[in-house]
């Protein structure tokens, strides 16, 4: 048995040499990291999951875009928890020489701060957290994109199609109910989820609304049967902010109209796919590298809106849209842009029966949740504003929240 | 010997000269490294030589690769170091997972209802006493419930893993920041209240020293101490042990509270050494690793960082294959599990001869 160990011990020590051997390559490509010509610029990825999941997919998409736009060299790490790991992570990557670093989940962001403060020199960046405009840390910034104007938009064509169908007979208005199926009770689906029902009830004034939580971000079985729940309940259309294909395909067995969330799901579901909206990040990575090659300073919180290509709607199904969809959706996009419409519009919603004049949200994040900035400015409640990431946590009437155990 | 007569003749073997066992573990790598090497190439078109040394270079490549290689290594053979006992008392425990986890969870309740409020030093020997203390419970329940009724504790020992799991998950909503994100982050990342002292300034070198004393301490108990012979008895044969005076259901609950303790502790490096929050998934299926890693050494302690050290390094190696070659991660759990396969198989060679047979019998 000792033998064993001592030839395992030999064999590793001889690829070891190995290795060493072609590390000297490395070494060489790494003696000129210094200037910042695009061709010794290096970018760093941090993923959560590997491009099985549809959200890492759509980061990892974005990251090669960017890239090789700008010419770039670029690592991206899969499979990184969000543990201590996605710290080790963000250090190798700094130690291997990139001079800006990104991850893509919300668990990261803790252990992009200690990386970030253990690497002043390094630029770390994290789509979709909480903490830079409270850390003031000048190398550690976050990223969103609004959005809740992309769900809006989808929630227009939404909207569009449950007119169509109560224009044919196939239900009364009253019961033009839309069922949604979320992750966790967060600031992030509750925003999305809102902006989709005010989008469709902008178009479908008796539209309501049911929300059932499945308390993971993929759970393939969960959303399947939160959708099937839904359906059975008298929904008429469906929605998701979860990752898996669990709701679309409940929809196209039942037959219900889909609009799904991080890209298309036409090619699983051509019968009931409709529309789906998603958060391109090719443009703020392209914002954020070239602000790090330019040494110039990268914003503690950006967020990507219409204007910048961040935020798009993917392949309008005009098998199962509206007539008129397309135009509408154009319409509805233009005033946003403009400014004229709002999504959150204190107008267009109430709480507990009164209409917001005042909403204080929990911008900066703490432990008991304490509210801290007053979020209506103008008459609309101001989201992806004071931070990129989402605040809104209202829960308006004409939704109901089936469960809340998330 | 005159029943019908198959290609192959199966026997065991007395022990194996140790130059024969060696040929034989050093033939199935050999041979375990040129399958692989194969399937690289015919499903990657990467030259393998240029994969293994990826492998090599992911694991020990810079000081920092070595020093995570070398952490994961210390988590993982501590697990394995908890089973132990428990095998060779022949008692299947795959609750380690479970086990580690409450010792998270009592940690970071610890860290998060304590912090602040109490001396750094008084909260860290009240989170040793919690994490083990909760390991120990995980131990006990499937222990006792063995002893006295004779359940079964492979079943038992892996309900309690889902209890854990359900458990961390119940408080990680309750202390999630912020609302509804289902994440506690890092527990008093700016006071760092109830984190264990980084020794030498480096974070990892608290837990590898500790989980190598832990090593030398299993290996005399388990070989040199009364209650590692009685457990090497209960393992061999309960009735053996009664005649012989051994309060078997003692053995039992006691090397089970001990191994829940030990996992209890790993909890406690785990998210109060260096991961400093609370996930259901922290522990990464390292409870049921460390069964392969225990079984692999044939339960010696020494044996275990071999084995656990193969397992870290090829998983770390598989994490660098996938950033550097564009691979899918899975494909370096392929690899793992031809190189796991070839070595297990080849106890078969070692355990068993193997002979075609002549056309005479040989009796």
């Amino acid at each position: 048995m000792k033998k064993f160990l001592a030839l395992l011990l030999s064999l590793v020590m001889v690829l070891a040499l190995v290795a060493c051997g072609d590390k000297t390559d490395d070494s060489n490509n790494g003696d000129t990291q210094d200037n910042t010509d695009a061709a010794d610029f290096k970018v760093g990825f941090i993923m959560l999951h590997d491009e099985n999941s549809t959200y890492d997919l759509n980061f990892i998409n974005a990251a090669k875009e960017a890239c090789e736009t700008l010419g770039v060299e670029y690592t991206i790490v899969t499979n990184v928890p969000e543990g201590q790991e996605c710290y080790d992570k963000a250090a190798e990557l700094a130690d291997a020489g990139c001079n800006i670093i990104f991850a893509d989940s919300f668990g990261h962001e803790d252990y992009m701060i200690q990386a970030a403060k253990d690497f002043p020199d390094v630029q770390f960046c994290h789509s979709t957290g909480t903490k830079a405009h409270t850390e003031g840390l000048s190398n550690y910034h976050n990223a969103f994109a609004s959005i809740y104007e992309g769900r809006f938009l989808a929630g227009v064509a939404a909207g569009m199609k449950l007119n169509e169908m109560i224009a044919n007979g196939e239900f009364s208005a009253d019961d033009a109910k839309i069922g949604y199926v979320g992750a966790f009770t967060y600031a992030e689906v509750i925003s999305g989820y809102t902006s989709f029902f005010l989008g469709a009830r902008s178009v479908c004034p008796t539209a309501t609304m049911e929300v059932t939580f499945t308390g993971s971000w993929y759970d393939e079985t969960a959303e399947k049967e939160g959708a099937q729940k839904l359906i059975q309940n008298g929904c008429k259309l469906i929605s998701q902010h979860a990752d898996s294909m669990g709701a679309p395909t409940a929809c196209e067995t039942a037959g219900v109209p889909d609009v799904s969330y991080n890209g298309s799901t036409e090619a699983a579901c051509p019968n009931t796919y409709l529309i789906s909206s998603r958060i391109d990040w090719a443009p703020y990575y392209e914002y954020a590298i070239k602000a790090a090659m330019n040494g110039d300073a990268i914003d503690a919180d950006w967020t990507g809106t219409l204007a910048t290509g961040s935020v798009v709607l993917t392949d309008l199904n005009e098998n199962v849209a509206a007539e008129g969809t397309a135009e509408a959706i154009a319409d509805a996009t233009a005033k946003l842009e403009s400014g004229e419409l709002h999504v959150f519009d204190c107008s267009t919603f109430t709480v507990d029966g009164q209409t917001l004049t005042s909403s204080m949200a929990d911008v900066d994040t703490d432990a008991d949740y304490t509210p801290d900035t007053e979020a209506i400015v103008d008459g609309y409640f101001a989201e992806s504003t004071f931070r990129s990431a989402p605040y809104f946590q209202l829960q308006i009437d004409g939704i109901t929240l089936l469960d809340q155990a998330f | 010997m005159n029943k019908k007569q198959s290609l192959f003749h199966i026997a065991k073997r007395d022990t194996l000269p140790w130059y024969k066992a060696v040929l034989i573990r050093g033939g199935a790598i050999v041979l375990a490294l040129i399958v692989c090497a194969i399937v690289t190439t015919l499903l990657t078109g990467e030259n393998p030589i240029k994969v293994y040394s990826t492998i090599l270079y992911g694991a020990f490549g810079t000081s920092r690769k070595s020093w995570v290689t070398f952490h994961n290594l210390a988590i993982l053979l501590g697990i394995s170091l908890a089973v132990t006992p428990a095998f060779k008392m022949r008692f299947w425990n795959i609750g380690a997972e479970g086990q580690v986890l409450i010792g998270c969870l009592a940690t970071a309740a610890c860290m998060i209802c304590l912090g602040g409020k109490i001396p750094n030093g008084l909260l860290i020997v009240i989170m040793i006493v919690a994490s083990v203390a909760a390991g120990a419970l995980w131990g006990f329940l499937p222990g006792i419930f063995k002893a006295k009724w004779n359940t079964n504790e492979t079943l038992f020992t892996l309900m309690m893993n889902y209890i854990a799991t359900q458990l961390a998950a119940f408080f990680i909503i309750v202390w999630e920041v912020p609302k509804g994100s289902g994440k506690i982050g890092i527990i008093n990342q700016n006071t760092e209240a109830g984190w264990l002292p980084v020794l030498g300034g480096q974070r990892y070198l608290l837990p590898i020293l500790l989980v190598a004393i832990l090593t030398g301490v299993m290996y005399i108990y388990l070989n040199y101490s009364k209650h590692g012979y009685e457990i090497a008895v209960v393992g061999e044969s309960q009735r053996t042990a009664s005649y012989a005076g051994i309060k078997v259901e003692r053995v039992i609950v006691r090397t089970m509270i001990l191994s829940g303790a030990i996992c209890g502790l790993i909890g406690l490096l785990l998210t109060a050494g260096t991961d400093h929050t609370l996930t259901t998934t922290i522990v990464g299926g390292r409870g049921f690793t460390a069964v392969m890693v225990s079984w692999m050494a044939k339960f010696n302690p020494i044996m275990m960082i071999f084995t656990s050290l193969l397992i870290v390094v090829l998983s770390r190696g598989a994490s660098e294959i996938s950033s550097v070659f564009g691979l899918n991660h899975s494909f370096a759990d392929i690899l793992t599990g031809i190189i796991l396969f070839f070595i297990i198989g080849s106890e078969f060679f070692i355990t068993y001869k193997v002979s075609l047979r002549k056309g005479k019998k040989e009796a």
